[in-house]
């Protein structure tokens, strides 16, 4: 298609270089930017967690059980954000417990974004029935309600991080395996994979070099929202006792543990769940901004 | 249409084989043996060990316990619980209509606020009124719903003290259940203030559970609406002098409630995941909280039979989403046939 639109934007492109253009109209988007800047500073955060934390995440005090944040009357900006039934220090908990749910997060994304490219490129590359048995069973995956699914994974596996994290993978792992195989049956079609097939590329070679970074763009968009389904459904576990065990500083399972308390003391509940929020809302308007600046059916 | 019902359809069985042998494997892929995990710690002694075996017909081949196990479901046996000795389908069938009422409530809610905040968002687009919808929604959308569970009871339970902290009625109240839904049977019941009691414990679940669903209602009204007030045929009623209200009202909003007609089918999943922990949450006694209770219990048979029936009540409700949808859109018709 040669409109006189699309030749006008191609000009444009070259001269810009596509890291330009693609921060051309990423930093449009205020919200996105936002994200970014408070994904880096929770990635900061939790690499320098020994640096930042006043206090070992496990260190429990006897002398301050459940004590209130330093800006209420009783608290004090030894402990500013309060401490915990068992007298545990609640910023240097939530601190620490960044590196274990970006940990999570990327981990799990990793996981689901390798077999999911494996699984999509062979059902879009084989067709017939290996293609009907992958994407079957991704459909039965879809059809399952999400956390229920994982809730069943972790009952079979039985309940930990790492358990937790598997069942996360292969409830989200669906939605990269379409991704790819709809971009990979769309490429497969187009002039430039004949001509590499006619001069003789090997499949292997067609499928990693030729066909695959022309699917990424979706596939990062997907990354980047999956990120936060996957802390929130890992969370959503550890609250229900399946995920990170206590006394791991995961924010979900710190809320686990707060929930009897939320009669007296608000601290303990509000503020793991509120970095569970930030740190999810950041990845879907880095998501956001993605998706605006590497789809080019929404450019202008 | 009869060829799309079929190609619909023949989609639905392969999708039932997978769930079924999702549920039977779910207690012979956990590590030892069904009959040791069942005992669980108490332990069990080899004679017992062996007889329990003949009699759950695990002594068989799998692929022979696999056509047992099937035979069973479609006879509308899925076991029975090992805490209460219960068939598993009577107990869901007592618990489901907690959840239905939930879920009911919720999605009510969601629609109630979703769709007109998504129209104004759409009409009045760049306002402060239509960012402050997606900012809204977007935050909905990325809630931890057991987390903000609790801090509505923080505030309006504890603070205020305006709603109850959990269960489903006062204690006080004892109601025949009859539709099952306790809000309309306690109005039938003409007990005094035994509906008012049901409606209060309700408000908050519902607030809980219908976050996510309006958020995703509130985003998606909104771009259908602006997908479809820039057609040719808006501007052409615009161009007759037609109010802007009719417009919007009569035009637009039709064919704009399409795909959000879709997405409303497509939250029962999220609905039944989200029931899971709003019902833990304030002890709402459906059968998400006694999903996650078989699992602390380790109630194998509830855990089995529970998922394979939410699974199939999920699987119904997006066939008939889908089916609607295409009897209302011929487009659709023709393109999945």
């Amino acid at each position: 298609m040669s409109t006189p639109t699309v030749t006008i934007a191609l000009v444009e492109t070259r001269h810009r270089g596509p890291w330009r253009e693609f921060w051309g109209y990423f930093s449009a988007n205020h919200g996105a930017v936002a994200g970014l800047i408070f994904i880096i500073a929770i990635m900061l955060t939790a690499v320098f967690a020994n640096v930042l934390a006043p206090y070992p995440p496990d260190l429990t005090n006897n002398a301050v059980f459940l004590k209130p944040p330093a800006w209420q009357a009783g608290g004090s900006w030894a402990y500013p954000l309060g401490t915990d039934a068992i007298g545990r220090d609640i910023l240097s908990r939530l601190i620490f417990g960044a590196r274990l749910s970006l940990l999570i997060g990327l981990a799990v994304v990793v996981m689901a974004i390798v077999v999911g490219i494996a699984l999509g490129l062979v059902a879009g590359f084989f067709r017939g029935l290996t293609e009907i048995a992958i994407m079957r069973l991704m459909d039965i995956i879809l059809t399952l309600p999400s956390l229920l699914l994982a809730i069943v994974i972790v009952a079979i596996l039985g309940p930990g991080i790492m358990n937790a994290m598997i069942a996360v993978v292969i409830v989200v792992l669906p939605h990269y395996v379409r991704l790819t195989r709809a971009a990979v049956i769309t490429e497969n079609s187009k002039d430039y994979v004949t001509a590499a097939r006619a001069s003789g590329a090997t499949r292997f070679r067609l499928m990693f070099a030729e066909v695959l970074p022309n699917c990424a763009a979706p596939l990062i968009v997907q990354a980047s929202l999956g990120v936060s389904t996957a802390i929130l459904d890992a969370a959503a576990l550890g609250f229900l006792g399946l995920g990170a065990q206590p006394p791991a500083s995961e924010w979900g399972t710190m809320l686990a543990d707060a929930r009897e308390f939320v009669l007296r003391a608000w601290w303990v509940v509000t503020f793991p769940g509120l970095m569970i929020l930030l740190t999810v809302l950041a990845f879907n308007l880095l998501g956001d901004g993605l998706r605006d600046a590497l789809d080019p059916k929404l450019k202008r | 249409m009869l060829r799309f019902l079929a190609t619909r359809l023949s989609l639905v069985i392969p999708t039932f084989i997978g769930m079924t042998l999702l549920a039977f494997f779910l207690i012979r892929l956990v590590p030892g043996d069904p009959i040791e995990t069942m005992a669980g710690e108490r332990g069990i002694d080899p004679v017992r060990h062996a007889a329990l075996l003949k009699e759950y017909g695990l002594d068989k081949p799998v692929f022979v316990q696999y056509g047992i196990y099937i035979t069973r479901v479609l006879h509308g046996d899925l076991g029975k619980s090992m805490i209460t000795q219960t068939p598993v389908l009577r107990e869901f069938l007592a618990l489901f209509p907690a959840t239905i009422e939930l879920a009911l409530c919720a999605i009510i809610f969601a629609l109630v606020l979703g769709i007109p905040a998504g129209i104004i968002a759409a009409v009045k687009r760049n306002s402060v009124f239509d960012h402050g919808v997606m900012g809204v929604s977007l935050t909905g959308y990325s809630m931890p719903i057991f987390w903000w569970g609790l801090l509505l009871i923080l505030l309006f339970s504890v603070q205020l003290g305006w709603t109850p902290v959990s269960g489903r009625i006062d204690v006080k109240y004892y109601i025949e259940p009859v539709t099952g839904l306790l809000t309309i049977d306690a109005l039938l019941s003409g007990e005094k203030g035994a509906f008012k009691s049901a409606v209060t414990h309700l408000i908050l679940p519902t607030i809980v559970l219908g976050t996510q669903p309006l958020a995703i209602i509130a985003r998606m009204t909104r771009s259908a609406m602006l997908e479809v007030l820039g057609e040719d045929y808006i501007r052409t009623a615009r161009a007759k002098g037609l109010s802007s209200v009719r417009v919007v009202a009569l035009h637009a909003l039709r064919n704009a409630l399409i795909p959000v007609i879709t997405v409303i089918g497509l939250q029962v999943g999220v609905l039944f995941t989200g029931a899971i922990l709003t019902e833990t949450i304030f002890s709402w006694p459906g059968v998400g909280k006694w999903l996650i209770e078989a699992i602390n219990r380790r109630d194998y048979p509830v855990l089995q039979g529970g998922v394979l029936l939410l699974g199939l009540v999920v699987m119904t409700v997006n066939l008939l989403v889908d089916v609607t949808y295409g009897v209302i859109n011929p487009r659709i018709r023709k393109a999945s046939s």
